[in-house]
């Protein structure tokens, strides 16, 4: 007879096996599904063979709770892909309360006898989860436009951040050399809480895909923490996974906005928000009817289109696909070019445009469509700005200079959708808008592509 | 207080670290939507933990944040896992698509 505990390790190691190859999979799109299966059968297994633990003596609650879990589970699993971005944040913030939650549990029933070493680990679990629970439902909220989504920023704003972060770090310091003082304990975890609101603060909505990523590196660095407390390796592997992957990302964005990680580690964000905002003088630009444009589009031999967040807010994806689908069936060759920091999250527009059937072989990263750009015939920006400034190549006064940008403006003719000529969320003026080959065309991105598609599909003799 | 338990811990998480580094590398930045939404469900197997939490009952205080932890957790391994399959079943190449 094997003893329960073999066999609850052994599920263990089944489990973390599945989980390296869950995100192996993942590489590719051919695979990546395998890759959900995999995962679903190692957190199936670790569970049954956690509940076979010998220790538990009550499953009354662990049964309602898992069961309501599913419940709210399900409806968090169905949200409308535009919505994709504040439920990772929403489920960033429940990781971190779990971790949180059994960290602060496994406290008070180990207190005093807790080592130096354990309470290191779990000072760190409760500071990474707290910060990471109110940062993250912060972030949710803004992103769902709940809260005001105005970075707000005041002098000495990094100075007052980094003062509570090193008063909670004394704070466990002391609780590491007298684990005994439990009336201190609440204070270390109430400051991580306030610090994740006052790190989220001075956040605009341009920075969410890199805050949204640092936090998910958070929660699963908190998560192994929580693997160190209670000696599973498991929990370990599990928060190191997500942890690197969250680590990644952050790095991967903070590339492409060209801000050093230490910036983006220590929060100071947000700070470009507050330059050359409004140096308005009015220069002319050239804009377009849908008719016209609908011309230069259909006499092109390559259209590359360039999404960003304005196309998720006006739900222009679907538009975008009958456009596609237009030009396709006129031989005009169509790719998407795909800014890492598009969007609301990483990835953001990619799901974006895969939900509305665009294949995702069209979908091109930035130097890949970079490459091609000389070579097209019309750029069209639905929605984006930014990240299509050429003054991130050209003007070193510019607070996004050295940022990569997508090389729009070297196509033949550029064309941008947008509702008017005020300067974008970050309050940073676009010369792209007032080019010899930039035409606008102003308007609702959704209604203008669908009134470009009107054009295309009538005037090209109907269905 | 260096215990054996905690070195393997050590090794355990850098090498973990390291294998999620050369996986995640890999992960094709046209994925990394799903990529944070499955890593996210994976994350919850700290329910492991919130199960044996509550389960043990050693306190009122541990019932009460192990049942709270374990219906956090499972809210996100079964939405994360959901939307991670509806986001990549999404996903189609033109050679499959076109019939």
């Amino acid at each position: 007879m094997i003893p329960a505990t073999h066999l609850i390790e052994a599920t263990y190691i089944i489990a973390v096996v599945l989980f390296i190859l869950s995100l192996k999979w993942l590489s590719s799109p051919a695979t990546a599904r395998h890759g959900v299966w995999a995962g679903e059968a190692g957190m199936l297994l670790a569970i049954i063979g956690t509940l076979m633990y010998h220790g538990i003596v009550d499953y009354k609650w662990i049964a309602i709770a898992l069961v309501l879990g599913a419940i709210i589970g399900v409806p968090l699993g169905n949200v409308q892909m535009t919505a994709v971005p504040q439920r990772t944040a929403l489920s960033h913030a429940f990781g971190a309360l779990c971790v949180t939650l059994v960290g602060t549990a496994e406290f008070y029933l180990r207190t005093p006898n807790v080592s130096a070493f354990v309470m290191s680990v779990l000072s760190l679990e409760v500071i990474l989860g707290g910060l990471t629970i109110t940062g993250s439902l912060m972030a949710a909220g803004k992103l769902q436009e709940w809260l005001p989504q105005r970075p707000i920023t005041y002098k000495g704003q990094n100075f007052v951040n980094l003062g509570m972060l090193a008063i909670a770090v004394v704070i466990a310091v002391m609780l590491v050399r007298n684990p005994g003082q439990t009336h201190l304990y609440p204070f270390m975890v109430g400051i991580a809480l306030v610090f994740g609101v006052m790190m989220i603060i001075p956040i605009g909505g341009a920075d969410m895909p890199t805050v949204i990523s640092l936090l998910n590196s958070y929660a699963g660095l908190s998560a192994a923490a929580m693997g160190f407390v209670l000696n599973s390796k498991l929990l370990i592997v599990a928060g190191s996974l997500d942890g690197a992957s969250g680590f990644i990302l952050s790095v991967n964005m903070s590339k492409a906005m060209n801000r050093s990680f230490t910036n983006v580690l220590f929060g100071a964000f947000g700070q470009v928000q507050t330059s050359t905002a409004g140096a308005g003088e009015a220069k002319p630009v050239r804009s377009a009817t849908p008719e016209e444009a609908a011309a230069i589009l259909s006499a092109a031999n390559k259209v590359a289109i360039v999404p960003g967040y304005g196309m998720a807010v006006a739900q222009a994806q679907h538009k975008v696909r009958e456009l596609y689908d237009a030009l396709t069936k006129r031989g005009v060759d169509v790719k998407f070019g795909i800014h890492p920091v598009a969007g609301r999250m990483p990835g953001h527009m990619n799901v974006l445009l895969a939900e509305a059937d665009i294949p995702y072989d069209k979908l091109l990263e930035m130097d890949d469509m970079n490459s091609e750009m000389a070579q097209t015939d019309v750029a069209l920006v639905i929605g984006a700005n930014d990240v299509t400034n050429p003054a991130a190549r050209t003007d070193p006064g510019s607070p996004i200079y050295g940022m990569p940008i997508l090389d729009v403006d070297k196509a033949r003719t550029v064309m941008v959708i947008k509702r008017s000529m005020s300067p974008g969320f970050a309050g940073i003026d676009n010369p792209l808008y007032y080019l010899d080959n930039t035409l606008m065309l102003f308007g609702d991105a959704k209604q203008f592509v669908n009134s470009i598609v009107r054009e295309l599909t009538g005037a090209g003799g109907g269905h | 207080m260096v215990t054996p338990d905690l070195i393997s811990s050590l090794y355990v998480f850098i090498l973990a670290a390291f294998i999620g580094f050369e996986v995640i590398r890999r992960v094709s930045p046209l994925l990394h939507t799903p990529l944070m939404s499955l890593t996210n469900a994976l994350d919850a197997i700290a329910v492991v933990g919130a199960i044996i939490l509550a389960g043990e009952r050693k306190s009122n205080l541990a019932l009460i944040f192990g049942t709270i932890a374990i219906v956090a957790a499972t809210s996100n391994i079964v939405g994360g896992f959901i939307i991670t399959d509806r986001m990549l079943k999404m996903f189609k190449s033109s050679r499959t698509q076109k019939p």
